[in-house]
């Protein structure tokens, strides 16, 4: 089987070998790494493992990081959602509450899956663990994010300091979107579709962080991240279509990527980094 | 274009937050930095520069250099803890914050002090790809992926195929390799990227070599 480097290859391949998306990236996971397909879903077990581990820890620590800017607001969502009316349904708010924990226990230093990078980690997690409980839909959800991650990658990089916050947390967005369709039994076209309107949602994002810590804005936009997810895949299972095909939309990410300046792109010279109040809190953190 | 990620750099690595790069990677580079230097190491030196320099402490930088050193992986929640738990051995260390445009923006060198003295530069590339790229002046390019063999030998001719039939008479695929010397007759170093890793044998064989001064023969890192 030769590698499948977009969108299109993907759908049609799947329609031809009337398999799902899921199927196509074990099937090549394994010819590339030499080993069995059920190798390659243990190794992607014990990622979940590691994710539902990382949500955990993180919905019960308040610690704050060692800048002291992010670290206890999961607890104020959780206290929120047990005591208030909360206009989203159980599953939202688990995923606002989980990709928020997982992002927390990031930035204080906790074990986590990069996914696709450390601080984009919480997105993807938060939507599978938030809809499915079943172990065997959790693995081909996240293997269908994987791929989707995959073909993004092949000309987008997946780092704010080359593509900007569009790369990571957006990657992940679409990435989560996909598997939330999965999850919800939608088709793979279905599944590309979610991934691309919710690309179309988030290009052009750059990467201010205050201080270069992965923290402000990173932190809650794991949260915003999951909400667009979502989004993207009750569109998509509406019926909605793009009007722009999935690889061209990634063509889009990269040229936006290319265009988006140096100083949006992980130095922290400009944007949110370089706010009043950022640079005092950069001040105070070099000294 | 990109080079495709397989599934697992895409979900994954598994490591402490909270940056590839920052974090994840200085540990790597302290990792592979330890295993070079082969001995339990007294008194370090690190030296971060630029971005590494500027945002190391809120990344952990330095705990993640620390802790490789000391032969932590990248997903060991001790780098966490490193300071408190170095404290109650012997092993001095000293972090200085500098600035060099000349250097990459993610680099630091490692100096060995004691018991014996090495330095060594390393670069965190992104996505958690790391470089090992000077050893005691000599210039390498060690990633970790591979299997390597690291030599500083007196040049002389037929050095190179002295070692490559060695490596060969096991079947053991090179990958790459790169070599360099300082003068003609001087001191020069050769690195050979393999696709597996070395039998033993083979490293005693070439230690036995007078010509060769440093031998290392690493595995990949996971
Ligand atoms: S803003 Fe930058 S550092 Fe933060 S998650 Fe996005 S890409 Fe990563």
């Amino acid at each position: 089987m030769n590698e499948i480097k977009t969108f299109d290859e993907l759908l049609k391949y799947t329609q031809k070998e009337k398999i799902e998306i899921y199927e196509v990236c074990q099937i090549f996971e394994s010819q590339e790494l030499n080993i069995s397909i059920k190798e390659i879903r243990k190794k992607v077990k014990a990622t979940l493992e590691v994710m539902e581990e990382s949500i955990n820890n993180g919905i019960h620590s308040t610690k704050l990081s060692s800048s002291k800017m992010t670290g206890n607001d999961c607890k104020k969502l959780e206290n929120y959602f047990s005591q208030k009316k909360s206009c989203l349904n159980i599953s939202q708010q688990k995923a606002l509450l989980y990709a928020l924990a997982t992002a927390e226990e990031n930035a204080r230093m906790g074990k986590i899956a990069a996914c696709p990078t450390a601080g984009a980690c919480g997105i993807v997690p938060a939507i599978i663990f938030a809809y499915s409980q079943d172990t065997e839909t959790q693995i081909n959800a996240l293997i269908t994010a994987g791929q989707i991650g995959k073909i993004i990658s092949n000309k987008v990089a997946l780092a704010g300091a080359i593509m900007g916050c569009q790369g990571e947390c957006g990657s992940a967005a679409a990435m989560a979107s996909g598997a939330l369709v999965f999850i919800q039994k939608g088709t793979n076209e279905e599944i590309i579709t979610a991934a691309t309107l919710t690309l179309k949602n988030i290009l052009g994002l750059v990467c201010d962080p205050v201080a270069g810590l992965v923290e402000v804005p990173c932190v809650k936009r794991n949260a915003f991240m999951a909400n667009i997810a979502i989004t993207g895949a009750e569109l998509s299972l509406s019926g909605i279509k793009s009007v722009i095909p999935p690889d061209e939309v990634i063509d889009a990410m990269y040229q936006i990527g290319t265009f988006i300046s140096p100083q949006l792109k992980e130095s922290s010279e400009a944007g949110l980094a370089a706010t009043k109040t950022g640079l005092k809190i950069t001040q105070k953190l070099h000294k | 274009m990109e080079k495709t990620k397989t599934l697992f750099e895409v979900i994954g690595p598994i490591i402490i937050g909270p940056s590839s790069s920052h974090t994840a990677g200085a540990t790597k580079i302290g990792l592979l930095a330890g295993k070079i230097y082969a001995q339990k190491p007294q008194k370090i030196t690190f030296k971060l520069y630029n971005s590494f320099a500027k945002t190391g402490k809120g990344h952990g930088t330095d705990k993640g250099l620390l802790s490789g050193v000391l032969g932590l992986n990248v997903d060991n929640p001790q780098i966490r803890n490193i300071f408190e738990i170095v404290q109650k051995s012997e092993i001095e260390y000293n972090f200085e914050y500098l600035e060099n445009f000349s250097r990459h923006p993610n680099s630091v060198d490692i100096i060995f002090e004691k018991p014996e003295k090495m330095k060594l530069s390393g670069i965190s590339l992104g996505g958690g790809e790391i470089l090992i790229d000077s050893i005691n002046g000599y210039k390498f390019n060690i990633t970790g992926n591979y299997p390597t063999l690291l030599l500083i030998y007196k040049d002389k001719p037929g050095m190179i195929y002295k070692v490559t039939v060695l490596i060969q008479k096991q079947n053991i695929n090179i990958a790459s390799m790169n070599c360099e010397r300082k003068a003609r007759g001087k001191e020069a170093s050769m690195a050979i990227y393999l696709d597996s890793p070395l039998k033993k044998e083979v490293t005693k064989e070439l230690s036995a070599i007078d010509e060769i001064y440093f031998i290392r023969s690493l595995e990949a890192l996971k």
